[in-house]
């Protein structure tokens, strides 16, 4: 833990540093009408490297020998995570129905070990159905691929 | 997007299409962006646009809105920058067409676009709330002078509108400039609604809001038009009796808003000539005049040629302006 | 005014048509409720095109009940999975999700339609009697009122948590600064987008609370393994009637609730705040503040009273001002000049039977609402049951489609996932994420109002003094931010906990 909220705490720094940059940029002042645009940004970078220095220091005087996650609970987390990243990577490709339907028939074979008939069922009906309720019923537009354009959409 | 597509689209525009000829038709839905949030005037317009053609059968697939307001509209001009050649994305434009890019300094031009049509103008009016003493414009603006706005700091009257450094900033100056002496602090507002109702509130002493805007507070008896931003009067109803700027100061000010249609980049001819002829047949329908007539909009559909020479026009016009009112970007 | 109209409302409002209507729209409210990031604002505007067919208050009660629908559904998703349906319900998953965790998901689901119901009617009620008054103390308000109204709203929730007050202060600072991204609205300049057109738009808050909790909370609740720890209830409608016979209790809850609700609902911009607003108040009268935010029923009454009495009150400036006090509001602000209704002061005379068929509506739709969102409480509860290898891809799926939604725009999908992370990383870390999304609603408009009021004051200060309504609410926010240092004073002098009147 000791570590993590050492970096934490660095990073927010370096952020409150870029937020008070650009605070400069736009003028922090106290114009005839009022504060200028950077006004505000300026005082909550500032504030918040001073927070995080203070954060910085706290974390820093204590031996907190705990890992900030352990292998066995990183396992899991990335095993949610990565399968998530690659979908979201896919849309850009595939378009978000056929995305979802991979994703969906991959994560429920891969971790669930459901029957191929059931990964199937809800790998097709599930974005089947998203695209109805979206495209057709709330005429929201989702991002769409070759699939889609194929079909005229 | 070059001239070549600019010319082009202006000739594809010239040949008139008659109805019978389907030379193009969508074939998928058509994704008409907002560059404004839900319920503003654009907003308004376009989803009349879609529940019209909608209700008419204007077109074979649905007109999608999809609201893209950030940065100042930016992010709908952008995102439909990208879609070059696109044939089912088309944009509503308001003045932060000229005025987005213009302040900050922003990568995208109507030059981009391929123009459509002009739907109508928007009519700007100086409010002022119904307690005031002030009958005319120019008692008004000589309080505004003489810095007469008792309850405020300084007597320094305030004038709201919608945004900084779009149409309703950009008239208060020029109103300034046309004026010698006149200073008003402008009070920038989100939507055009709140402007209207911080003057029923007296929370600033003028506005310059649209008709639409303030219609139902006049009929009310809450605030009082004392002047129209145009060269004529207005024709529809109660506007009529409101006299323009010129009549009532002597100064010559006047601005409309464009409320227009504009197509991704690079559209195909074909599609270039169904939409016109969409938007042509929107305009022609019952329920589009009265809102024409509710709104005290101007109805002034162009398309090709006559609509690109009056972008033109008003773009050069909007970098006159802001350049004098110190908008332009630094 | 009064009875006579509303009996005349009813006698719109009733017919089989009309009822038909309402339940249509509870139906469609209650699925766009549920979805984030699609707003009651799109399916408003979805159905509006249909309405140009109908008589202008079959057309109303239909968008209403659309309305009413999505104010109802937004509490299913922050009860089951900790992702807000919709922004106002962000204070309900504070302590509605850890009671589904502990297997009390239909009891806190029971909870919180019921709390949308008694806040709705509190609201439709003074709506009822007082409207055209009520619309005059709403034109008081001009820039200094409502940045004292988000002081205090700020004030009342800061030096409630526990914990390390300087990871709370951090959490504030990120949400101003992340709400302070893109488009300056009063100089029109941009801020901290770096010449990064994505960074423009700014961080919208909604895809910043599906990543933060939604997607943060699957990361943490992954950590002892591949499955879900909560426990699935009981499936019958017991649990409805056993539920109501603990209501009872929280009823000073209630009142404040639907006061607060109202009271911030009746300007624009109220619900969200108003449901944080509510749930501080009720932390901070409770006689077991530590049991919030582990699962205590109070916790879920308090924020979806105060959001449904809001949202309630939000058609109040639309019909009587012309001006929307929500963007669903503002959709059907569009419609009413589209059914050449013109919306203003002046509805009341000249169109009694619209006005009162509306009124009359909202009592039938949020009652009709009520029943058939509480009789569906254990086919809600009962998603819990689906095996984890479904529901995870499936929750992930609707969270992407949410965040989409919101700006269509692919950039915020990568936003919520970021956002997930550091949902998971900083809750490990113990930063609080509360503040920081409070911060993140609150810091455009609280800054906007300061910034309008100095410019109105010519940049003096005294502006929030001296006007009486601004005054009397920045010196109740003044004494929230103070309170926490008087409070071991008081108690020293009068040997107990100081129990000031809710209002």
């Amino acid at each position: 833990m000791r570590l993590a909220d050492l970096v934490t705490a660095s990073f927010l720094a370096l952020l409150g540093g870029l937020v008070v940059f650009d605070a400069v940029r736009l003028g922090t002042g106290w114009g005839t009408d009022g504060p200028q645009s950077g006004f505000l940004p300026f005082w909550l970078g500032a504030l918040l490297i001073a927070a995080c220095v203070t954060i910085f220091f706290q974390a820093a005087r204590r031996a907190d020998g705990t890992p900030f996650v352990t292998r066995q609970q990183l396992g899991p987390v990335l095993k949610v995570l990565a399968p998530a990243v690659a979908f979201v990577a896919l849309i850009h490709w595939l378009g978000l129905y056929v995305s979802a339907a991979l994703y969906t028939g991959f994560y429920m074979r891969w971790i669930g070990r459901h029957a191929w008939l059931t990964v199937l069922a809800v790998a097709v009906l599930f974005p089947l159905v998203t695209f109805l309720v979206f495209e057709k019923w709330f005429l929201v537009p989702m991002p769409k691929g070759p699939l889609e354009a194929w079909l005229g959409h | 997007m070059k001239l070549s597509s600019v010319l082009l689209s202006v000739l594809a525009s010239l040949v008139i299409v008659p109805d019978s000829s389907i030379a193009w038709e969508p074939a998928k839905p058509i994704e008409f962006v907002v560059p404004a949030g839900t319920g503003g005037g654009a907003d308004q317009m376009a989803r009349l646009i879609a529940g019209l053609a909608d209700k008419h059968k204007l077109t074979p697939r649905p007109l999608i809105v999809v609201n893209k307001s950030g940065a100042a509209g930016a992010e709908g001009f952008l995102d439909v920058k990208n879609k070059k050649g696109d044939a089912h994305t088309i944009i509503i434009t308001l003045s932060n067409l000229f005025t987005t890019p213009l302040h900050n300094n922003l990568p995208f031009n109507w030059r981009d676009y391929t123009p459509l049509a002009r739907m109508a103008l928007d009519e700007f009016v100086l409010w002022v709330n119904a307690d005031s003493p002030y009958k005319t414009a120019k008692e008004y603006l000589a309080a505004v002078k003489d810095k007469q706005c008792k309850e405020r700091q300084g007597g320094q009257c305030l004038m709201g509108g919608t945004g900084s450094a779009q149409e309703d900033q950009i008239l208060t100056i020029q109103l300034e400039q046309a004026l010698a002496g006149v200073k008003f602090t402008y009070v920038p507002f989100k939507g055009g609604g709140e402007v209207c109702v911080n003057l029923v509130g007296k929370h600033v002493d003028s506005t310059v809001n649209n008709p639409a805007e303030c219609a139902s507070h006049w009929r009310a008896g809450r605030v009082r038009p004392l002047a129209v931003f145009d060269t004529a009067r207005l024709t529809v109803g109660e506007w009529k009796n409101i006299p323009t700027i010129k009549e009532a100061l002597g100064a010559d000010v006047s601005y409309l808003m464009l409320r227009g249609i504009f197509g991704a980049p690079n559209m195909p001819k074909d599609a270039v000539d169904w939409y016109v002829a969409f938007l042509k047949k929107v305009t022609e329908t019952p329920e589009w005049k009265k809102y024409m007539e509710e709104g005290a909009l101007r109805p002034a559909f162009a398309a090709g040629a006559e609509y690109v020479t009056w972008v033109e026009e008003n773009e050069r016009l909007h970098k006159e302006l802001m350049g004098k009112g110190g908008l332009l970007k630094k | 005014m009064g009875i006579e109209n509303l009996l005349l409302g009813f006698h719109v409002a009733i017919t089989p048509y009309n009822l038909f209507i309402a339940v249509v729209g509870i139906t469609l409210g209650t699925v766009i409720g549920v979805l984030p990031g699609l707003g009651g604002a799109n399916g408003v505007a979805i159905l509006l095109p249909l309405t140009f067919t109908m008589p202008p208050t079959s057309a109303i009660i239909l968008l209403t009940s659309l309305y009413w629908g999505a104010l109802f559904g937004g509490a299913i998703t922050s009860v089951l999975f900790n992702i807000p349906g919709e922004p106002w319900s962000v204070a309900t998953t504070f302590d509605g999700y850890p009671l589904a965790r502990q297997g009390q998901g239909g009891q806190a689901l029971t909870a919180a339609f019921t709390s949308s119901f008694v806040g709705a009617l509190f609201s439709i009620v003074l709506i009822t009697f007082f409207a055209p008054l009520l619309a005059e103390v709403a034109l008081k308000f001009g820039p200094p009122e409502f940045f004292a109204i988000q002081l205090l709203t700020f004030s009342s929730f800061v030096g409630l948590g526990g914990g390390n007050p300087v990871k709370s202060l951090v959490a504030i600072l990120l949400g101003f600064i992340l709400a302070a991204v893109g488009l300056d609205v009063v100089t029109g300049q941009l801020r901290m987008t770096f010449g990064f057109l994505d960074l423009m738009k700014g961080f919208d808050f909604i895809v910043a609370v599906i990543g933060l909790f939604g997607i943060g909370e699957i990361l943490l609740s992954v950590e002892e393994g591949l499955s879900f720890r909560s426990i699935p209830t009981g499936m019958n409608l017991r649990v409805v009637l056993d539920t109501w016979k603990v209501l009872p209790r929280y009823r000073r809850t209630f009142v404040r609730g639907a006061f607060i609700g109202f009271w911030m609902g009746f300007k624009p911009g109220g619900a969200t705040p108003a449901s944080f607003m509510s749930y501080a108040f009720a932390k901070r009268f409770s006689k077991h503040p530590e049991r919030f935010g582990k699962g205590e029923l109070e916790g879920v009454v308090a924020p979806e009273t105060a959001a449904h009495a809001a949202g309630v009150a939000a058609i109040l400036p639309m019909i009587t001002l012309g001006i929307p006090g929500s963007p669903t509001a503002a959709v059907m602000l569009g419609g009413l000049i589209i059914w050449g209704l013109q919306p203003g002061p002046l509805l009341f005379q000249e169109k009694p039977e619209f006005v009162w068929g509306l009124i009359a509506s909202m009592y039938t739709g949020n009652f009709i609402g009520v029943l058939m969102v509480l009789a569906f409480v254990p086919l809600f509860a009962a998603i819990l049951r689906i095996p984890f290898a479904i529901l995870t891809p499936v929750i992930v799926v609707v969270c992407a489609v949410g965040s989409y939604a919101v700006h269509s725009s692919m950039i915020d999908i990568w936003y919520m996932l970021i956002f997930g992370v550091v949902g998971y990383a900083f809750k490990k870390l113990d930063y609080p994420l509360a503040p920081l999304v409070l911060a993140l609603v609150l810091g455009d408009l609280a800054e906007n109002a300061l910034r309008q009021s100095l410019i109105m004051s010519q940049g003096t200060p005294g502006i929030f003094v001296t006007r009486p309504i601004a005054g009397a609410i920045t010196a109740v926010a003044i004494f929230f931010f103070v309170l926490p240092a008087l409070t071991p004073w008081w108690r020293r002098f009068h040997g107990s906990a100081p129990a000031p009147r809710a209002t």
